[in-house]
């Protein structure tokens, strides 16, 4: 008897609101993997991050118990996948621990650009998918449209497609007995050297780096010495377990399982989501296929406001980068904002994340600047340089080209809206690929875009032409020359290295005029007029001027007051510390970010 | 001996004004006959505080013309009582123009008040409705001859300015009627949109607006050259005078002197301490009737702050600081005690030294917070 015929590994893929942490709730219910007394919402979604923003960040993995209708007892694995684009090469690895797949979509919605995505990804993974139509029991679903567009867009059967509500628990025994049925158990010869994939990782206190590891083939037990493939690096392994969720040690970890290791393992870095765990002494021939370590996307400079907590800041990405391997940070100095760091990230989403845990859990205040794409710089001399700050470009005259990176975005819009989002994509650079209709009325719109275009308000913006209909996805296709140049900010004739953009050519001097226009609102008045320009090269290309402040006085002071009214300046000075000192003028943080706020 | 100045708190008003942030309530009869008992009580429980006889009494409130004739004749005959009233003191009450009435001046005439301060505010009606005020242009030259009637030579003007929808041509008439007048005395504060006030509410809700700063500017420069025009000495930021009128209960708290605050939320300041009372009646009253002091808050500044506060409070006088009697106060001269506060200010125009004094340059005026944050 196979010993792996009743495992079945599966994960849930969905667009964003779909329902998928909330079906996965129900399937811990119904399985009982977690006492109802313990069970809070999204019982998966552990930072306090992911639970606001309604989103899985990291992948997790869950071990079940199920008892099927033909009398036998299944592991089922839920391998849980974050959501968002910029996660995609996590979703990819997490895709790769499984045999099948739940596709959830959202019976009021429909297919959206993640429901494409993530259902391609699925099926280049050789998943067996299982359509799941979610949210049935809203006045507003309409399951028999989904059903028809699941069946033209991806050629499922309608029988295939399940109903469910995961709100109400309908249909979830349905999808139960659907993986035991339809998601095959996982093949894997138990006696081969082992290969086990790492489809995430998180730092314990006590035992080091945990592995979330598939093992595809061999097995893995505590004593035995490992090695990641891609660093050549060996362990001696401590702990095997399996989430139930909490970690649960088991003896051993056969092909087709799915669990955690220790090793003592100091650093995140050790242990790259995708790598190939094997043993030191035996072996696999080759690493599992895909790995590729996380490459930041964007970039940002993090400063501390107060400039003597630079090595605070420091532990706490350090401590942060514990957790987050995705994260990468190099010290830098701004002529404006002092000793910081220039942090790299997966995209913007994941910036967001990253710096709110710094503020919030870490407690540092922060000075971030807007976040900017890696360009590509072919000098005259025939380097090519990575430049990740704006400010580093080297000078116009020894560049002979810059390469800024392109992706493939993905928009599913109603069909009434394909006029605005060509506009918009038209708008940023965009060049048109292709179009298709997705069913009547939904319609997938192909563009190729800039990332640096993207980074901005485009989804705020796509999401408010569209009223809430569009939905995004991306790929990064690569890098293209472009004619961009580097706009500069000068304050009171002093460049701030912390405030240049690198633009298209044909967009810096609205650019520049919409960036000094917005400072000359955010810097406040000081004691003396302050000109704010904008600048190519030596050449002003816009102008404003902040005016001296005039007034600023407490127009009563008597006996009463004195205790309150000094109370009253120390908070006035309290605020101007949170300020930034250029030179000789105070700006506030707000206005390092303002480039981000440009409606264009 | 020295003498003290005393503050007389009435915590009542009719209504209260957009704005307000002080300690008012609505008049009411047994509140009063409560709050005069109990300020009789404070005011005998500290007569052994004070180091002579009261040389300034100011009432203010509140609205202290609000309340029954005979309680400021009561409040001053336990004051005299109990802490004793200088020859020539100076003995002033504020009351808005609508409370106004001949028996009431004629009754504080003769209990010995002899300065009114009339809040007056502005002269447009539509101003003075959107501010909640109570009285018209009408009520304020009917106030102001019943005060000259009755025998008041001294009466000083509150005015605003910066108020919501008021223009430089308001401001103009406003400062042209009130010279036209001629009180002794003008306040004129620009209007301070201060936290938890109605006012605040309604311009955070974006009901209201308020004058930008550039206007405020203009409006305070154009108020000097009006009142220098005519006849007035600029003396404290907010303040102007006929020469001999300057307010002397207030320059007491310029020169960061010492003073005694009596009634519900009134301060007092004796050497370093500074304590107020609670500024809730029912407390401030059933304290005093168990023979307790009501005070709620105090603070002992070092002679640091006691330094920085004689800065702040001092630089709002235009003639500014005399750096001999910080000498003579604190052992230094202000340029050793804040030399590079000094160094940076004076760099920045805001502040200037002269004749062996520290000044506010006009430019300062009206930078006020720049400066005295320097300092505290």
């Amino acid at each position: 008897m196979n010993p792996t015929a009743y495992i079945r590994n599966f994960c849930i893929i969905a667009h964003i609101d779909h329902g998928k942490s909330t079906l996965a709730d129900r399937i811990l219910e119904r399985t009982q993997a977690i006492p109802a007394r313990q069970m809070t919402e999204q019982v998966l979604d552990q930072l306090v991050e992911e639970r606001e923003r309604g989103i899985t960040i990291k992948a997790k993995a869950v071990r079940l118990d199920y008892q099927a209708k033909d009398g036998q007892k299944y592991v089922l694995n839920l391998i849980d996948t974050p959501g968002h684009v910029d996660f995609s090469y996590e979703v990819s690895r997490s895709l790769a621990a499984c045999e099948g797949a739940i596709l959830l979509v959202d019976a009021t919605q429909g297919i959206e650009a993640q429901t494409l995505a993530n259902t391609y990804l699925a099926l280049g993974h050789d998943l067996s998918i299982i359509p799941a139509i979610n949210k049935v029991d809203l006045p507003s679903a309409r399951p028999e449209e989904v059903r028809q567009s699941l069946k033209d867009v991806f050629g499922f059967s309608p029988e295939e497609c399940l109903v469910t509500s995961a709100k109400t628990g309908e249909g979830v025994d349905d999808i139960l007995e659907a993986i035991v049925q339809r998601v095959p158990p996982p093949a894997g010869d138990l006696g081969a050297p082992l290969q086990a994939l790492v489809f995430d990782s998180h730092f314990d206190p006590y035992k080091g780096v945990i592995a979330h590891i598939r093992v595809v083939a061999g097995q893995v037990k505590p004593g035995m010495q490992i090695m990641m493939m891609s660093t050549g690096r060996t362990f001696e392994v401590t702990d095997v377990g399996v989430f139930r969720p909490a970690m649960t040690p088991v003896d051993s970890l056969g092909a087709g399982e799915v669990g955690y290791l220790a090793a003592a393992m100091k650093n995140v870095r050790d242990c790259r989501v995708g790598d190939t765990i094997t043993e030191k002494d035996r072996p696999a021939a080759a690493p599992l296929p895909g790995y590729r370590p996380a490459l930041p996307m964007v970039y940002c400079g993090m400063y501390p406001v107060e400039p003597s907590e630079y090595e605070e800041l420091r532990d706490a990405l350090e401590k942060l980068q514990l957790n987050d391997a995705a994260v990468t940070f190099e010290p830098e100095t701004s002529e404006a904002l002092g000793s910081g760091f220039r942090c790299g990230f997966l995209g913007l989403l994941h910036m967001d994340i990253v710096r709110e845990r710094l503020e919030r859990e870490y407690g540092r205040e922060l000075i971030v600047t807007a976040p900017n794409v890696v360009y590509e710089v072919t000098t005259t001399k025939g380097e090519r340089l990575r430049v990740q700050n704006p400010a580093a470009l080297p000078p116009p005259s020894t560049i002979a080209s810059l390469a800024e990176p392109h992706v493939k975005a993905q928009i599913i819009a109603p069909a009434g809206f394909v006029g605005d989002v060509m506009e918009l994509c038209q708008g940023r650079r965009g060049q048109f690929i292709n179009m298709e209709y997705l069913g009547s009325d939904r319609v997938l719109i192909v563009y190729d875009l800039p990332l640096g275009e993207i980074m901005f308000d485009f989804f705020d913006q796509l999401k408010s032409r569209t009223r809430g209909y569009a939905s995004l996805d991306y790929e990064l296709t690569g890098y293209r020359t472009e004619d961009l140049v580097k706009v500069d900010i000068l304050v009171n004739g002093e460049i701030v290295d912390a405030l240049s953009v690198i633009v298209h050519r044909d967009e810096a001097f609205a650019h520049g005029r919409l960036l000094v226009e917005k400072l000359r609102r955010l810097i406040p008045r000081q004691l003396f007029d302050v000109p704010i320009q904008a600048a190519i090269g030596g050449k002003v290309i816009a102008r404003e001027t902040i005016p001296a402040r005039r007034k600023d006085v407490l127009a009563k002071c008597y006996g009463g007051d004195v205790t309150r009214k000094k109370k009253l300046l120390e908070k006035q000075r309290e605020g101007k510390k949170r300020m930034k000192m250029v030179g000789s003028v105070e700006i506030p943080q707000d206005a390092f970010m303002a480039v981000l706020k440009i409606d264009k | 001996m020295s003498t003290t100045a005393v503050y007389i708190h009435v915590p009542f008003c009719r209504r209260k004004c957009l704005y307000c942030d002080f300690q008012s309530r609505p008049y009411r009869g047994q509140d009063e006959a409560d709050y005069l008992e109990a300020i009789r009580r404070e005011i005998s429980l500290r007569a052994g505080e004070e180091t002579g006889p009261a040389d300034t009494i100011y009432f203010g409130g509140g609205t202290p013309s609000v309340v029954s004739v005979h309680v400021l004749p009561a409040v001053l005959d336990a004051i005299a009582r109990s802490i004793g009233i200088a020859a020539g003191a100076e003995i002033t009450a504020e009351a808005n123009p609508e409370s106004v009435r001949p028996d009431v001046l004629a009754a504080w005439r003769r209990a010995g008040v002899n300065r009114l301060s009339l809040g007056v505010q502005a002269w447009q009606d539509t101003l003075l409705r959107a501010l909640g005020r109570l009285h018209d242009r009408t009520a304020v030259v009917r106030a102001y001859e019943l005060a000259r009637a009755a025998g008041f030579t001294n009466v000083s003007v509150d005015l605003m300015f910066g108020l919501p929808g008021q223009t430089m041509r308001d401001w103009e008439e406003t400062l042209a009627a009130v010279a036209a007048l001629g009180p002794e005395h003008v306040s004129a504060y620009a209007l301070q949109v201060e936290e938890g006030t109605l006012l605040h509410r309604l311009v955070s809700l974006g009901r209201l607006s308020v004058p930008d700063e550039d206007t405020q500017a203009d409006m305070y420069e154009l108020l000097r050259a009006a009142m220098a025009a005519a006849g007035y000495e600029h003396y404290e930021i907010s303040n102007f005078a006929r020469p001999g009128f300057r307010c002397r209960h207030n320059l007491v708290y310029w020169h960061n002197g010492d003073y005694a605050g009596f009634g519900p939320a009134a301060w007092s300041h004796r050497g370093r301490r500074r304590w107020g009372n609670t500024g809730d009646l029912a407390v401030y009253a059933a304290k005093l009737a168990k023979g307790v002091l009501p005070v709620e808050q105090e603070e002992v500044v070092n002679d640091r702050e006691a330094m920085g506060e004689t800065m702040m409070l001092g630089l709002r006088l235009v003639e500014g600081i005399s750096d001999a009697e910080f000498r003579a106060k604190f052992g230094l001269g202000v340029a050793d005690a804040f030399g590079p506060e000094i160094a940076a200010l004076t760099a920045r125009g805001l502040l200037v030294g002269r004749d062996g004094r520290w000044q506010l340059t006009p430019r300062g005026l009206l930078l006020g917070n720049v400066v005295f944050g320097a300092f505290v």
